[in-house]
This record gives structure tokens, sequence and C-alpha cells, in this order.
């Protein structure tokens, strides 16, 4: 699993001139992406194929095109330099925010959130595309101060270009992305060579604002967070007492819809449920709706239900393979800005792997955020190929500009 | 560590310092650990304690709700409609979204329903003790019976009234009162249905209303936040734009009854379905129904529905069903037929009841069927009180359920329109010469009894298409007489052969085999008054009405004129007047035809699903004796001194040429029935005509003037209705 310990043949390569031919992206990454994709296709196909009725394979076609899509867009991206991206930083940066807010604007409601703009064809999810955004325009930024990487000041300033569209974001309310986009920052300012004191008051910093957030404001009388954003994180926090809550509420009538532990423990019952092998065709938990968005959020559990502990593994498998890869191409970069970009990727990867995949087993609070590749979604989904494709990008001119170094030193 | 040394340590970027090989080896540490953690808990969940979550999958469970299907529409031949459906919005309560007051209510209800319950039960083994203990007593008291009457009486379905919601609950209250106003149902009335649904199904949406209109749909809609739980659902409600015409060929709709859901032409059907009750609505249900989409709700191990994200499954519309009905056939028939009845009354004959039937006798497509006193289809839309109920169904005094076709459920002595077919079967037996004149004198007498000509006329010896023509009973008698003498049941045979005394398999769900009287049916009976009066200890069962005597010459005489026992209706007297009619056209070679309404089943959008079919029987008729009868009957519409001609006055025979026979039947304790038989044989567009009124008088003065009334309608001739003045049975 460890990333470091394949770097070694890799630098081997480069050696022998006579190997000119090689491919042109990573196969593993590109293994794991392909694998990804084929798994929520056979998830989707399983779990969704009731949802609309008279079109079984609505969901299915379209995730295949999001994902025809997203390849195409993944393979122009690796042929592309990513270096030259560096120079339109701050038009990135704009159309970061402008899209965002541009969302918050003229955005669709769903599920109380307005998160997406819909256009003809599809609804366009900007905090989706705006992780990749985010990741060129800070990386960029912090290569722009790499001489001055170690000072207090340069810290707070990526921080402040982060939390911009965090807040516009959280303000949708979306607060899953906004997660991931300070995981972002922070992965970058650690990877980039933040000093540890700095670090240390960051994360200080982040539990003293938990805490405000959570605890302090709502006690004097400030909603940071909508309150049933503060339900699904207290929830996590004391199941047993929201689940009694939730009970009597149910024999009330009323509705427990929008309870978080009844959700998160419906999809704790149908991943147990699961076994080792699966309940196939038989997984009522998702074919009945007990688990809620088991086409998109709780993706997982669908997986963990209808093929049980196997599926539910070569799909972790296949996440350990990307990560693993992502931070591989993390150290094998030609430059910072590739490694920033690089780190960046694995930030948002490895937040909604964990996150998305605890929350649907119980050790996670619920907090929107979807499962790269997995989910149904066009944005979600191309928005992570396009993370892939400037991985792809930076393993190519890394393997590139070390050819063009090797020959420069036999000659 | 050492394979992420730099590897070219001119590398221009920063190299991979010790600095970012620790981080990233914490970031890959990280990335462990939390790969790991989910293993782990993975392992603990699905392998470990899957038990424990399968039972909980397990307990939950997910109920299907359905949608009604709209049900296909019934068309005339032309594809007029005279059956759709139209959908509206009812104005539904989820009474899982009402306050929480309702809910106390409802266990409330539950109690007394059980309560109830438990008493009705206790009052059946009361009962059955009781009739044990009077099982030996054959006259019980007075006392007795009334005790009997009180303990079946508390045996009946128990009627629990929904307790009153109390004071207390403001908040239900007020919304009951205001949503009331709007849609001007009582709040008890919504109380009521809300407590008495919710008891039944806990979750599924109570209809309130459902012909609330626009405006009150609006307003609902528009202040959907003042009305907490109350939905609009669209409902199919099945509408009956003619009221009464053809009400009992139609039939009616209702909900599927729980004796019906056993039956095998309803196999699958959810309880709840709206499903035909009568007629081709009964009949063709299993195309018209359609197939019912399913809305899924998950209910949790509490019972409580959970909102999932399951789409529902839209419902198949049912088939359209075309018939051979002609709307404006119907529609004149029917109007002819109450025409006909208003004459009869004025001229001071009851006429309680009446019913025709229009049939093509090429192909028997019934092309107007009717039957009156009838009812309006749409009543059945609502609830019906036992009253309204008994007035359908029972019979007030010796009055017809309203429900009944008397077309093809009648049971009737036919009277002379009968003639025809005994003529047919004594000719054909060699029994009578056509030329020789019988029946001279106004009575016949076989030993003691007398059989005599309508108001005792003489006719005088006349030959058979004279004795057709001017309907002579005293020939018709000798006929009858002759049949018997000669043996082998021949009217009886040839009455079976063109189709009278058997199901005609006319595509409705009910229909009078019919009886034609002969020795062989007299011993069956006999037999049958015989074990009856055994099982009753010596009551008579009035099967027949002197049990034990043989078949007599009589039995035979009264059959040849179309009475005494014989009883059929309008519908098999078609069949046979079509047998007659299209063996004539055909040089003696006859089909008995299957009447029929149905004639294709089309898909909801009008694209044809299946012609149907009917069988028909063919029948050899000796071209010359038919010739004969139908010169017969054709003079006894058209020529002068003919019992109908009259009727037919000013009517062109040359190209429409009326076969027409009246009949004028005797029942005991009823003033005549009034009888018709027409057939028209016109080249291309022939028919044949049945009409009978109850209790309407001679069959000239009101039934035959009424099938020229529904002629003149088929030809387009201008309408004329002319009474008759023959006085013939």
């Amino acid at each position: 699993m460890s990333p470091l310990s394949p770097i070694q043949p890799t630098d081997e390569a480069p050696a022998s001139p006579t190997r000119t031919l090689r491919l042109p992206f990573d196969p593993l990454l590109a293994l794991a992406v392909i694998g990804l994709g084929v798994c929520s296709i056979v998830t989707l196909k399983a779990a969704t194929s009731e949802l609309v009725p008279g079109d079984p394979h609505y969901y299915v076609e379209r995730q295949a095109i999001y994902l025809g899509i997203g390849f195409v867009l993944m393979l122009a991206l690796s042929r592309l330099d990513y270096s030259h991206l560096r120079r339109y930083r701050n038009a990135i940066y704009a159309a970061l925010i402008v899209s965002i807010l541009a969302v918050l604007g003229l955005g669709h409601s769903a599920n109380g959130s307005q998160r997406a703009i819909n256009f003809p064809l599809f609804s366009f999810q900007a905090s989706e595309l705006g992780k990749v955004l985010l990741i060129l325009a800070l990386a960029a930024f912090v290569v722009d101060r790499s001489r001055r990487l170690r000072e207090r000041d340069t810290t707070v300033r990526v921080l402040i270009v982060a939390l911009v569209p965090t807040i516009f974001v959280i303000a949708q309310p979306d607060l899953g992305s906004g997660l991931v986009y300070m995981t972002i920052a922070c992965m970058m300012l650690f990877v980039a060579g933040t000093s540890w004191r700095q670090l240390a008051a960051l994360a200080a910093l982040v539990c003293v604002s938990v805490v405000f957030v959570l605890v302090a404001a709502p006690a004097i009388g400030v909603q940071v967070l909508k309150p049933y954003q503060v339900e699904r994180l207290t929830a996590f926090i004391h199941p047993a007492s929201t689940q009694k809550e939730a009970e009597a509420r149910a024999r009330e009538g009323k509705e427990v819809e929008n309870d978080p532990t009844y959700q998160q423990e419906q999809s704790k019952i149908a991943i147990g449920a699961g076994g080792k092998t699966g309940r196939g065709p038989h997984a009522s938990q998702v074919r009945y709706g007990f688990v809620p968005e088991s086409d998109t959020d709780f993706v997982f559990a669908a997986v963990g239900e209808k093929y049980g502990f196997l599926g539910a593994g070569i799909v972790l498998l296949l996440y350990a393979l990307l990560i693993s890869r992502t931070l591989r191409v993390l150290v094998m970069a030609k430059d910072l800005f590739g490694s920033l970009i690089a780190a960046g990727v694995a930030a948002m990867l490895m937040f909604q792997v964990f996150v998305n995949v605890g929350m649907t087993i119980g050790i996670m609070p619920i907090t929107g955020v979807t499962l790269p590749l997995m989910s149904y979604g066009g944005s979600s989904v191309i928005a992570t190929l396009l993370g892939v494709g400037l991985l792809q990008s930076i393993y190519v001119q890394a393997r590139a500009s070390a050819a063009l170094k090797g020959r420069v030193l036999r000659h | 560590m050492s394979s992420i040394e730099p590897v070219r340590p001119r590398d221009p970027r920063v190299p991979v310092s010790p600095q970012l090989a620790l981080r990233v080896a914490i970031v890959s540490g990280v990335a462990m650990v939390m790969f790991g953690v989910i293993f782990f808990r993975l392992w603990f969940l699905q392998v470990l304690s899957s038990e424990q979550y399968v039972a909980q999958a397990n307990a939950n469970q997910a109920r299907e709700i359905p949608i009604a299907a709209p049900r296909g529409a019934i068309l005339d031949r032309e594809g007029q409609p005279l059956v759709g459906s139209t959908v509206t919005n009812a104005v539904q309560i989820t009474p899982a979204e009402l306050p929480a007051g309702i809910s106390s209510q409802v266990a409330e209800y539950q109690t007394s329903l059980d309560a109830a319950e438990a008493a009705r039960r206790e009052a059946v083994a009361r009962l059955s003790g009781y009739q044990a203990a009077l099982a030996g007593v054959r006259h019980p008291s007075h006392a007795q019976r009334h005790e009997l009457k009180r303990l079946r009486a508390a045996t009946g379905p128990p009627h629990v009234p929904v307790p009153a919601l109390p004071r207390s609950d403001v908040q239900l209250r007020d919304l009951f009162d205001r949503l009331g106003r709007v849609i001007k149902v009582s709040p008890r009335t919504i109380d009521e249905r809300v407590v008495e649904s919710t008891t039944a199904t806990s979750y599924a949406p109570v209809t309130i209303k459902t012909d609330a209109g626009r405006g009150v749909l609006t307003v609902l809609g528009e202040r959907a936040s003042e009305f907490p739980g109350v939905v609009q659902e669209p409902v199919s409600i099945r509408e009956y734009p003619y009221g009464e015409m053809a009400a009992q060929v139609l039939g009616y709709v209702g909900q599927i009854s729980e004796p019906e859901q056993k039956m095998r032409g309803f196999r699958g059907v959810k309880q709840g379905t709206i499903v035909g009750q009568a007629g081709l609505e009964y009949y063709y249900d299993e195309y018209l129904r359609g197939k019912p989409g399913e809305k899924r709700v998950a209910v949790n191990a509490q019972g409580q529905p959970v909102p999932g994200k399951l789409a529902p499954t839209p419902p198949h519309a049912g088939h359209t069903l075309q018939t051979t009905l002609d709307l404006p056939l119907q529609r004149a028939s029917e109007k002819a037929l109450l025409e006909g009845m208003e004459h009869a009354r004025a001229g001071g004959k009851p006429a309680i009841a009446g019913a025709f039937v229009a049939l093509d006798p090429l192909n028997g497509e019934v092309l107007a069927m009717g039957s009156t006193p009838s009812f309006d289809p749409n009543r059945f839309a609502k609830p019906l009180t036992e009253a309204e109920w008994e007035g359908l169904t029972g019979r007030h005094g010796d009055e017809p359920g309203r429900l009944t076709n008397l077309a093809d459920e009648g049971e009737y002595p036919t009277g002379s329109t009968f003639k025809p077919i005994t003529a047919m079967a004594a000719l054909e037996a060699g029994v009578i010469n056509p030329e020789e004149g019988l029946g001279a004198g106004r009575c016949i007498y076989v030993s003691t009894e007398r059989f005599c000509n309508a108001g005792e006329d003489e006719y005088g010896a006349a030959d058979l298409v004279d004795a057709l023509k001017v309907s002579s009973d005293t020939y018709f008698f000798t006929v009858g007489k002759l049949a018997n003498e000669h043996g082998g049941e021949i009217i009886q045979k040839k009455a079976h052969e063109l189709g009278v005394g058997e199901p005609t398999g006319i595509d409705l769900p009910s229909e009078f085999p019919g009886v034609v009287p002969g020795p062989k049916w007299l011993v069956e009976q006999n037999k049958l008054e015989a074990g009856c009066q055994h099982e009753h200890h010596g009551h008579p069962c009035y099967i027949v009405a002197e049990p034990g005597e043989p078949w007599t010459v009589g039995y035979n005489m009264d059959l040849a004129v179309g009475q005494g026992e014989l009883l059929t209706d309008p519908l098999q007297m078609a069949v046979a007047y079509s047998t007659l009619a299209n063996a004539y056209r055909n040089g003696g070679e006859g089909t008995v035809v299957t009447p029929h309404l149905g004639k294709q089943i089309d898909e909801a959008d009008g694209s044809l699903v299946q012609t149907l079919k009917f069988r028909s029987r063919h029948v050899h008729l000796n071209d010359a004796d038919l010739g004969l009868v139908m010169e017969g009957i054709h003079e006894a519409a058209s020529a002068e001194g003919g019992t109908s001609a009259e009727v037919w006055a000013g009517w062109d025979q040359e190209e429409d040429p009326v076969y027409g026979k009246t009949g004028t039947a005797e029942r005991l304790g009823h003033v005549e029935q009034s009888w018709y038989m027409a057939y028209i044989g016109n080249a291309q567009r022939p028919i044949v005509i049945a009409v009978t009124v109850e209790e309407g008088g001679f069959g000239a003065e009101t039934a035959a003037p009424i099938a020229r009334l529904i002629a003149s309608q088929w030809y387009g001739k201008p309408k004329k209705f002319i009474a008759g003045s023959s006085k013939t049975f």
C-alpha cells in the first residue's frame, strides 16, 4: 500500500534508451478508474432498476454517458501539459467563484439545497467541478509563494483563498463540498511544507471553530449551520438518544424521513444484512427505499447489501489502488505545481471515500459527500475524472521530463 | 525511505526532500489506518453480526398501494362512446400528516370495533344454539319467532359509530372545519371517513371527495400549507352519458367484493379495484379493467411509512370495447318503447315493463337492446342507500327489478309470435297440407276443454298462409293437436332447432335458458316436484301445477299458439326469426346465429387488439315450406286483413318488405302481454326486431307500432306511431 515503494522501477525505466514505446498514461491508475466505473454501473443497474417505471436503465444509461464523457475529458486532459494551467490561475479561480455564485443565484433547489443549475440535458453542480478548479487555483497560488512557504502569512493567505468558495458552497448549503475544499487546502499546505507549528495551530483552530459552530454559536443564538446539519453531526455523536427521539416521533405518526439516525441505521442494516456475499436481488433495504439515496450518497450501502463483504472489499481495494497511485504521482511529479495538484486530488479522494463509506457504516457523520465515481451524478463523476486526468498529465509529463533528462545525461 | 530519494539530483523541481517524503508517508499512513478501520468495521457488520441485521432488514416491509387504471370505454358500432371514464382529482387526506389527535381517535374506534365484533360473535353462537333448540319445532310461537329475528339482527355486520372528535382537539377540528367549508362536506363526515379508513389501512390516503370542482381544487392547491395532509389524487370515474339507456346491457361497475375475488374471471384482481358488476361491464371486465399500477410504500418495523425513492409503476389503461350497438337506433328504440307504453297506458293498459331486441339476422350482431324500467348506472358511483338498492333489485309487488334485462332474462310465453315455428314443424313433418283449410269455428273442443280464438272470432277454415295472416288460433290449435297425434315432439324439436328454449350464448353475464314444454320435459318436472315435496314433508313446491298428471294434447295445443308452459324471451325469439330470415334468403340453408354485443377490442389509443368471433350453427329448412311460412307472415304485415297490416300502412313493402307476426300472451293474473316479431327483408340492411310489453294489451296495438318506429329509424323513414286494431292472440 505504500505509495513510496513502486517508485524504484519507474526510475530505472528512463535509463533504458531502447524502450521508447510507453503507455501515454499510468495503466494502474487507469485500471482503478475503469474498475470503479464498472462497479458503479453494475451497482446502479441492480439498485435503480425500479426507480423509473418503464425505464429500468434510466440511471445506468446516464451514468454510462457521464463516465464516457469523463473518460474522454480525462484522456484529453492527460495529453495536455498541466503546467500551462498555472498561467490561468486567476481565471480559474474567478470561474470557481462565479460558478458557485451563479448556482446560488440561479440554482435549482433539490432536497432543500441549491446546488445545481438545470440545463436542458443535465443539471450542473458547480461545487463538484469547483473541487478541481480549487485544486488548480490553490496549487498555482502556493507555487507562486513557494519561496515563502514557511511564513505564517502564506498559510493565512492560502486558507483565505480556500475559505471564500468554501463559505459560498456551505451557504448553498453544501456542507460536504465545503469540507472537501478545506481538506484540499490543508493537504496542500501539509504537502507544500508548511511548518509543523503552523499546522498545529491550524489544527487547534479547526477544533475551536467546530466547538464554536456546534456549541458556542447556538448558545448565543447564532445558527451557523442549518438545524438539520447540526442534527446530523450530533446524531452521529449520540446515536442512542436521537434514535429514541425518532422512535417517539414515529409513534406519534410524524415523518421520520429526515431523521439522520434513522437513515444511518437503515444503511447499517443494509450493509450488515449483505453478509459475506450479499443478498443479490433480495436486497430489500435498497429495493424498497429504506436506504435513502441509494443511488448517490448511500451507493456504498447498495454495494454492501447486494454484493456483501466481497463486493464492498473489491470496491475498497480499487479505491486503495486509486489513492496509492495518486500519492505516487504526487512524489514523481516533475515540479511542485504537479505535486500540489496530486496532493489536492488525493485529499479530495481520501476525504470523500473515507467520509462517505464511514457514513454508510456508521462511523462518520452524514455530510452529503458523494463516493467518487460510484455515486450516480454527472458533475461528480466528471469532476473526479478531470482530477484523474490531471494526475495522468502529471504522470506523463514526469515520465517525459525524466526521459529527456536521461537522454541529456547520456549524451 | 531510500526509494524516494531524488532520482535526478538536478531535477529542476524541489527534489523529493526528506521533508516531503515524511509528509507523504504520513498521508499514506493515515490512508492505511482509515482503510483498516473501514475493513474491520465491514468485517464486524457483514461477517460477525450479519444475522442480526438480516433480521432487522426483514422486519422492514414494503406495502403496495394500487393506482387505479383508467377503465376502457364502451363504444357503439360507429365508435360513438356509450360509456366512458373521466379522471378527476379526488381530495384525499394523508392520515400520517394530520395532527396527532387523530391517532387516539383511531385507537378509540378500534377498541369499540373490537368490542362490537366480540358481541357479534357471541350473538352468532347464541343464534346457532337457539336454532338448534328450535330444530324440532314445526310451528314456532310468535315469541320464539321474535326472539329468532332479534338474534338474527344481532349477527349482522356491527354498526359502530365513530367517536366524536373531542372538543379539546382544536387543531384537528379547525382543519376539518376549514376543509369542510371549502369542499362542502361536513367536518363530521370528514372525520368519520378518516377514522374509518385509517382503522382499516393505517397508511393509505383517505378519499374525502371525488367530485370537487376545479375551483375548489385550485383553492386547495394554492393554499396547500393551510391544509396539512390534504392532497389531490387523480381518480378515474365511470360515466354513462346516456343514463338509463341500455343500462342493463351496459351494466355498471363497483368495487370488487370478497366473493368476486374468488371467482375465476377476477383472478389476480386486487382488493379495492373497480370491476364490472353487470352487463357488458361484467362480461368484458377482463379487457376493460386494465392493469392497475402500484405505488410502493415502505413501512418500517413500527408500521410507519418511510418515504422511499421508489417511483410508482404507472397503470395500464383498459382496452376499449367496440359493440355492435347502433347508438341512434338504440336511442330511438328506447324512445319508441316508452312512447308505445305511454300509448298503452293511455288506452287503459298497465304497461308495466317492456323490452326490445334488434338483430342483424345474418350475423347475430345486436343492433339495439333494451329493457324498461331501467336505472341510471351513474348512481352506482356513489354509495346507495338500502331503499335505493331495493328499488333496483327487489320486486315491489310484481314490478320487475330494474336491473333485470327483460330482453334476455324475461320469462314469457310468446303468444302467436310462436306460430311460424309451429307451422315450420308441422309442414316439414308432413302433419298438415298447407292448402288444406283447418280450424273452422270459434272454438275447438278436446274432451271437456275449450280452445277458442281471441274474442271467439270466427275465421272459417283457412289455409296456412291465411291462418298466419289473420293469426287463427283454431287453425294452430288443430295443428298442435295433429302434431301431438303425430308424436315425436316435432314442435318442441323445431323450436330448439331454431334457437328457442336454448341459451343463445349472448355475451352477457346472464340469460334465461327458456322452457319449451314437451312430454319428456313434463316427466322431468314431475320427478323434480316429487323430490321437492319429499324434502318439504309433503308441501307442494309448485314446480308443476298438477303434480303427477301426464302429458295431454292440451299442452301441445297451447304450445302451438305460444301459450301454456312455454317460457322464452325476446332475444331467443329474435334468434329464431333470424334463423328463418337468413334461411329464407339462402334457399333454406340457415344459420342459428349467436347474438352478440361485442364487436372488437381496441387498445386505448384505438389500435385493434382483437376482433371478437362468435360461433353459429347451421340448420337446413325445407325451402318450399319456409316460403309458405314467410309468405304468411308477410301477408300478416302487408295484406289487407293481416294482423299488423294497419300498423305498416304507408310502408314501402317493395324495398323493405316486412315479415311480421303479432302476439298476445296470456299470463294468469296479468293483463295480456303485447308481442311483435318482425323481419324486414331489405337486401342490404336486413333487421329482425322483437318487442314485448308486459301488460301492454294486444300485439297489434302496442308492440307492433313500437317495432315500426324502430324500423323507421333503421331505414331513415319518418316515424309514425300507428296502433293496429287487430284483437288477435
